[in-house]
Protein backbone atom coordinates (compact mmCIF):
# COMPACT_ATOMS: atom_id res chain seq x y z
CA UNK A 1 0.00 0.00 0.00
CA UNK A 2 2.33 2.70 1.16
CA UNK A 3 5.35 0.93 -0.16
CA UNK A 4 5.63 2.97 -3.34
CA UNK A 5 5.33 6.25 -1.54
CA UNK A 6 8.17 7.49 0.65
CA UNK A 7 7.58 8.85 4.11
CA UNK A 8 8.22 12.38 2.93
CA UNK A 9 5.50 12.11 0.30
CA UNK A 10 3.10 10.70 2.87
CA UNK A 11 3.81 13.73 5.03
CA UNK A 12 2.86 16.17 2.27
CA UNK A 13 -0.24 14.19 1.34
CA UNK A 14 -1.41 14.17 4.91
CA UNK A 15 -1.04 17.91 5.41
CA UNK A 16 -2.93 18.66 2.19
CA UNK A 17 -5.98 16.95 3.67
CA UNK A 18 -8.50 19.53 5.03
CA UNK A 19 -9.69 17.10 7.65
CA UNK A 20 -6.15 16.51 8.87
CA UNK A 21 -6.20 15.84 12.57
CA UNK A 22 -2.52 16.68 12.87
CA UNK A 23 -1.55 13.04 13.04
CA UNK A 24 1.64 13.71 11.10
CA UNK A 25 2.39 17.05 12.69
CA UNK A 26 6.03 16.80 13.64
CA UNK A 27 6.72 20.55 13.77
CA UNK A 28 5.89 20.73 17.46
CA UNK A 29 8.24 17.86 18.07
CA UNK A 30 11.02 19.54 16.12
CA UNK A 31 11.31 22.32 18.66
CA UNK A 32 12.37 19.89 21.28
CA UNK A 33 16.14 19.49 21.53
CA UNK A 34 15.82 15.95 22.77
CA UNK A 35 13.97 14.69 19.69
CA UNK A 36 16.35 16.50 17.35
CA UNK A 37 19.25 14.75 18.96
CA UNK A 38 17.45 11.45 18.69
CA UNK A 39 16.72 12.18 15.04
CA UNK A 40 20.37 12.89 14.41
CA UNK A 41 21.40 9.73 16.20
CA UNK A 42 18.95 7.65 14.24
CA UNK A 43 20.02 9.16 10.91
CA UNK A 44 23.66 8.66 11.81
CA UNK A 45 23.17 5.03 12.68
CA UNK A 46 21.04 4.46 9.58
CA UNK A 47 23.55 5.95 7.22
CA UNK A 48 26.57 4.28 8.71
CA UNK A 49 25.14 0.79 8.61
CA UNK A 50 23.33 0.59 5.34
CA UNK A 51 22.59 -2.98 4.37
CA UNK A 52 22.48 -3.02 0.60
CA UNK A 53 20.54 -5.55 -1.36
CA UNK A 54 22.18 -5.92 -4.72
CA UNK A 55 19.75 -6.36 -7.56
CA UNK A 56 22.57 -7.39 -9.85
CA UNK A 57 21.04 -8.01 -13.20
CA UNK A 58 23.87 -7.55 -15.69
CA UNK A 59 27.45 -6.31 -16.09
CA UNK A 60 27.18 -3.57 -13.48
CA UNK A 61 26.97 -6.34 -10.90
CA UNK A 62 30.63 -7.13 -11.55
CA UNK A 63 31.60 -3.60 -10.58
CA UNK A 64 29.36 -4.00 -7.54
CA UNK A 65 31.28 -7.12 -6.60
CA UNK A 66 34.51 -5.22 -7.16
CA UNK A 67 33.30 -2.56 -4.80
CA UNK A 68 32.74 -5.13 -2.09
CA UNK A 69 36.19 -6.59 -2.69
CA UNK A 70 39.31 -5.58 -0.82
CA UNK A 71 40.55 -2.91 -3.19
CA UNK A 72 37.55 -0.57 -3.11
CA UNK A 73 36.39 -1.59 0.28
CA UNK A 74 32.81 -0.64 0.98
CA UNK A 75 33.14 -2.11 4.47
CA UNK A 76 34.85 1.15 5.40
CA UNK A 77 31.43 2.79 5.07
CA UNK A 78 29.53 0.14 6.92
CA UNK A 79 27.75 -1.29 3.91
CA UNK A 80 29.46 -4.63 3.56
CA UNK A 81 26.49 -6.79 4.54
CA UNK A 82 25.21 -7.46 1.05
CA UNK A 83 22.58 -10.10 1.45
CA UNK A 84 20.13 -11.10 -1.20
CA UNK A 85 17.28 -10.92 1.24
CA UNK A 86 15.00 -7.91 0.81
CA UNK A 87 13.44 -8.39 4.24
CA UNK A 88 16.73 -7.54 5.90
CA UNK A 89 17.95 -4.76 3.64
CA UNK A 90 17.44 -1.04 3.44
CA UNK A 91 19.23 -0.08 0.25
CA UNK A 92 18.50 -1.68 -3.09
CA UNK A 93 21.20 -1.21 -5.70
CA UNK A 94 19.70 -1.93 -9.11
CA UNK A 95 22.73 -2.81 -11.18
CA UNK A 96 22.07 -3.77 -14.75
CA UNK A 97 19.50 -3.78 -17.49
CA UNK A 98 15.94 -4.28 -16.33
CA UNK A 99 14.07 -6.23 -18.95
CA UNK A 100 10.30 -6.18 -19.09
CA UNK A 101 10.29 -9.83 -18.07
CA UNK A 102 12.25 -9.11 -14.91
CA UNK A 103 10.38 -5.93 -14.01
CA UNK A 104 7.57 -7.55 -11.93
CA UNK A 105 10.22 -9.43 -9.95
CA UNK A 106 12.13 -6.20 -9.24
CA UNK A 107 8.92 -4.53 -8.10
CA UNK A 108 8.01 -7.47 -5.90
CA UNK A 109 11.43 -7.48 -4.26
CA UNK A 110 11.20 -3.73 -3.70
CA UNK A 111 7.81 -4.13 -2.06
CA UNK A 112 9.21 -6.78 0.24
CA UNK A 113 11.75 -4.39 1.67
CA UNK A 114 10.74 -2.80 4.96
CA UNK A 115 10.69 0.98 5.36
CA UNK A 116 12.92 3.01 5.41
CA UNK A 117 14.37 2.07 2.08
CA UNK A 118 16.41 3.77 -0.59
CA UNK A 119 17.24 2.82 -4.16
CA UNK A 120 20.38 3.45 -6.18
CA UNK A 121 20.07 3.08 -9.93
CA UNK A 122 23.55 2.07 -10.97
CA UNK A 123 24.74 2.41 -14.50
CA UNK A 124 23.22 3.66 -17.70
CA UNK A 125 20.78 0.78 -18.16
CA UNK A 126 19.17 1.04 -14.75
CA UNK A 127 18.95 4.84 -14.72
CA UNK A 128 17.53 5.38 -18.19
CA UNK A 129 17.34 2.52 -20.65
CA UNK A 130 20.98 3.16 -21.48
CA UNK A 131 22.12 1.76 -24.76
CA UNK A 132 19.06 -0.44 -25.12
CA UNK A 133 16.28 1.71 -26.47
CA UNK A 134 14.24 -1.36 -27.31
CA UNK A 135 10.82 -2.87 -26.88
CA UNK A 136 11.95 -5.34 -24.27
CA UNK A 137 13.87 -3.07 -21.91
CA UNK A 138 12.37 -0.93 -19.20
CA UNK A 139 13.66 2.58 -19.90
CA UNK A 140 14.97 3.25 -16.47
CA UNK A 141 14.04 1.45 -13.28
CA UNK A 142 12.34 4.61 -12.02
CA UNK A 143 9.41 3.61 -14.23
CA UNK A 144 8.62 0.94 -11.65
CA UNK A 145 10.18 2.01 -8.38
CA UNK A 146 11.20 5.40 -6.94
CA UNK A 147 14.93 6.01 -7.25
CA UNK A 148 17.01 8.18 -4.94
CA UNK A 149 20.40 8.33 -6.62
CA UNK A 150 21.36 7.80 -10.25
CA UNK A 151 24.89 6.85 -11.16
CA UNK A 152 25.85 7.16 -14.82
CA UNK A 153 28.51 5.00 -16.36
CA UNK A 154 28.81 1.85 -18.36
CA UNK A 155 29.68 0.40 -15.98
CA UNK A 156 30.37 3.05 -13.35
CA UNK A 157 33.70 2.53 -11.66
CA UNK A 158 33.52 1.13 -8.13
CA UNK A 159 34.64 4.53 -6.88
CA UNK A 160 31.64 6.09 -8.58
CA UNK A 161 29.40 3.60 -6.82
CA UNK A 162 31.04 4.43 -3.52
CA UNK A 163 30.43 8.10 -4.31
CA UNK A 164 26.79 7.14 -4.85
CA UNK A 165 26.64 5.45 -1.46
CA UNK A 166 28.19 8.54 0.14
CA UNK A 167 25.47 10.63 -1.53
CA UNK A 168 22.82 8.33 -0.08
CA UNK A 169 24.44 8.77 3.31
CA UNK A 170 24.26 12.54 2.87
CA UNK A 171 20.63 12.22 1.88
CA UNK A 172 19.82 10.12 4.93
CA UNK A 173 21.61 12.58 7.20
CA UNK A 174 19.57 15.52 5.95
CA UNK A 175 16.25 13.73 5.55
CA UNK A 176 13.54 14.80 7.98
CA UNK A 177 11.03 12.18 8.91
CA UNK B 1 44.11 -18.81 11.85
CA UNK B 2 47.77 -18.47 11.00
CA UNK B 3 46.75 -17.44 7.49
CA UNK B 4 44.56 -14.70 8.88
CA UNK B 5 47.38 -13.41 11.06
CA UNK B 6 49.77 -13.50 8.15
CA UNK B 7 47.37 -11.47 6.04
CA UNK B 8 46.91 -8.93 8.77
CA UNK B 9 50.55 -7.96 8.59
CA UNK B 10 50.86 -7.80 4.83
CA UNK B 11 50.70 -4.42 3.07
CA UNK B 12 47.09 -3.45 2.44
CA UNK B 13 45.71 -3.19 -1.08
CA UNK B 14 42.71 -1.02 -0.25
CA UNK B 15 42.41 2.22 -2.17
CA UNK B 16 40.89 4.52 0.42
CA UNK B 17 38.38 6.11 -1.84
CA UNK B 18 37.44 9.61 -1.24
CA UNK B 19 40.85 10.49 0.14
CA UNK B 20 42.94 8.48 -2.29
CA UNK B 21 42.04 8.53 -5.93
CA UNK B 22 42.95 6.08 -8.63
CA UNK B 23 45.66 7.06 -11.05
CA UNK B 24 43.63 7.61 -14.21
CA UNK B 25 45.44 6.26 -17.30
CA UNK B 26 46.08 8.39 -20.35
CA UNK B 27 43.56 6.60 -22.51
CA UNK B 28 40.70 6.50 -19.97
CA UNK B 29 37.26 7.38 -21.35
CA UNK B 30 35.27 9.40 -18.89
CA UNK B 31 32.31 11.61 -19.70
CA UNK B 32 32.31 13.56 -22.98
CA UNK B 33 32.80 17.31 -22.76
CA UNK B 34 32.94 20.19 -25.22
CA UNK B 35 36.05 22.30 -25.63
CA UNK B 36 36.68 25.88 -26.67
CA UNK B 37 39.87 27.05 -28.34
CA UNK B 38 42.21 29.70 -27.05
CA UNK B 39 40.04 32.52 -28.47
CA UNK B 40 37.11 31.37 -26.39
CA UNK B 41 35.22 30.12 -29.43
CA UNK B 42 33.26 26.89 -29.17
CA UNK B 43 34.87 24.56 -31.63
CA UNK B 44 31.68 22.65 -32.34
CA UNK B 45 30.05 23.52 -35.65
CA UNK B 46 26.86 21.50 -35.11
CA UNK B 47 27.51 19.07 -37.92
CA UNK B 48 25.42 16.44 -36.09
CA UNK B 49 27.97 13.70 -36.67
CA UNK B 50 28.26 12.85 -32.97
CA UNK B 51 24.47 12.78 -32.61
CA UNK B 52 24.29 10.44 -35.59
CA UNK B 53 27.00 8.07 -34.43
CA UNK B 54 26.14 7.96 -30.71
CA UNK B 55 24.94 4.39 -30.06
CA UNK B 56 22.45 5.16 -27.26
CA UNK B 57 21.50 8.52 -28.87
CA UNK B 58 22.51 10.46 -25.80
CA UNK B 59 23.42 13.65 -27.70
CA UNK B 60 20.81 16.16 -28.85
CA UNK B 61 21.88 19.20 -30.85
CA UNK B 62 20.03 22.17 -32.19
CA UNK B 63 21.96 24.28 -34.64
CA UNK B 64 22.02 28.01 -35.10
CA UNK B 65 23.44 30.33 -37.68
CA UNK B 66 26.50 32.28 -36.64
CA UNK B 67 26.55 35.14 -39.11
CA UNK B 68 29.58 36.85 -37.69
CA UNK B 69 32.28 34.32 -38.50
CA UNK B 70 33.58 32.20 -41.32
CA UNK B 71 32.05 29.23 -39.62
CA UNK B 72 28.42 29.71 -40.45
CA UNK B 73 27.01 27.21 -38.04
CA UNK B 74 27.20 26.58 -34.33
CA UNK B 75 25.23 24.76 -31.69
CA UNK B 76 22.34 26.62 -30.14
CA UNK B 77 21.67 23.76 -27.75
CA UNK B 78 23.92 20.79 -27.10
CA UNK B 79 22.60 18.34 -24.57
CA UNK B 80 24.18 15.10 -23.50
CA UNK B 81 22.03 12.83 -21.37
CA UNK B 82 24.69 11.38 -19.11
CA UNK B 83 22.34 8.63 -18.01
CA UNK B 84 22.20 7.30 -21.56
CA UNK B 85 25.88 7.88 -22.35
CA UNK B 86 27.95 4.73 -22.33
CA UNK B 87 31.30 6.51 -22.67
CA UNK B 88 32.22 4.61 -25.80
CA UNK B 89 34.22 7.48 -27.29
CA UNK B 90 32.62 7.32 -30.72
CA UNK B 91 31.69 11.00 -30.58
CA UNK B 92 35.31 11.97 -29.96
CA UNK B 93 36.43 9.69 -32.75
CA UNK B 94 34.01 11.01 -35.34
CA UNK B 95 34.17 14.72 -34.63
CA UNK B 96 35.84 16.53 -37.54
CA UNK B 97 36.47 19.67 -35.53
CA UNK B 98 38.03 18.03 -32.45
CA UNK B 99 35.37 19.72 -30.42
CA UNK B 100 34.28 16.93 -28.12
CA UNK B 101 36.61 14.92 -25.92
CA UNK B 102 36.29 12.22 -23.35
CA UNK B 103 37.38 13.74 -20.06
CA UNK B 104 38.83 11.84 -17.15
CA UNK B 105 35.75 12.46 -14.99
CA UNK B 106 34.04 9.31 -13.73
CA UNK B 107 32.50 10.11 -10.38
CA UNK B 108 29.14 11.48 -11.31
CA UNK B 109 26.00 11.04 -9.25
CA UNK B 110 22.68 12.79 -9.39
CA UNK B 111 19.45 12.85 -7.46
CA UNK B 112 17.17 13.16 -10.44
CA UNK B 113 17.18 12.48 -14.15
CA UNK B 114 17.11 16.17 -14.98
CA UNK B 115 20.26 16.82 -12.99
CA UNK B 116 22.23 14.52 -15.23
CA UNK B 117 21.24 16.00 -18.57
CA UNK B 118 24.15 18.31 -19.23
CA UNK B 119 23.55 21.34 -21.39
CA UNK B 120 26.02 23.23 -23.53
CA UNK B 121 27.22 25.66 -20.86
CA UNK B 122 27.99 22.92 -18.42
CA UNK B 123 29.78 20.84 -21.02
CA UNK B 124 31.86 23.81 -22.09
CA UNK B 125 32.70 24.57 -18.51
CA UNK B 126 33.80 21.01 -17.89
CA UNK B 127 35.84 20.90 -21.08
CA UNK B 128 37.82 24.06 -20.66
CA UNK B 129 40.06 25.33 -23.41
CA UNK B 130 42.44 23.43 -25.56
CA UNK B 131 45.14 25.15 -27.45
CA UNK B 132 44.50 24.90 -31.17
CA UNK B 133 47.65 24.95 -33.28
CA UNK B 134 45.78 24.87 -36.58
CA UNK B 135 43.02 27.47 -36.64
CA UNK B 136 41.35 26.18 -39.74
CA UNK B 137 38.47 28.60 -39.97
CA UNK B 138 40.42 31.84 -39.73
CA UNK B 139 41.60 32.26 -43.30
CA UNK B 140 38.75 30.75 -45.25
Amino acid sequence: MGSQVSDKALLTLASADPYDRGAFDTDALKDSLFTTRIDELVSWSRKNSLWPMPMGLACCAIELMAMVGPRFDVARFGAEALRFSPRQADLMIVAGTVSKKMAPAVKKVYDQMPEPKWVIAMGACASSGGMFHSYSTVQGVDEIIPVDIYIPGCPPRPEALIAGILEIQKKIATETK
Amino acid sequence: MWLTLRHMFRPKVTLRYPEEKWQVPEYYRGIPVLVSDQDGRTKCVACFLCQWVCPPRAITIKAQELPFSNVEKGPREFEINMLRCIMCGYCEEVCPEEAIFMSKEYELTGRSRQELIFDKERLLRLGGTRFDTIKKWVHK
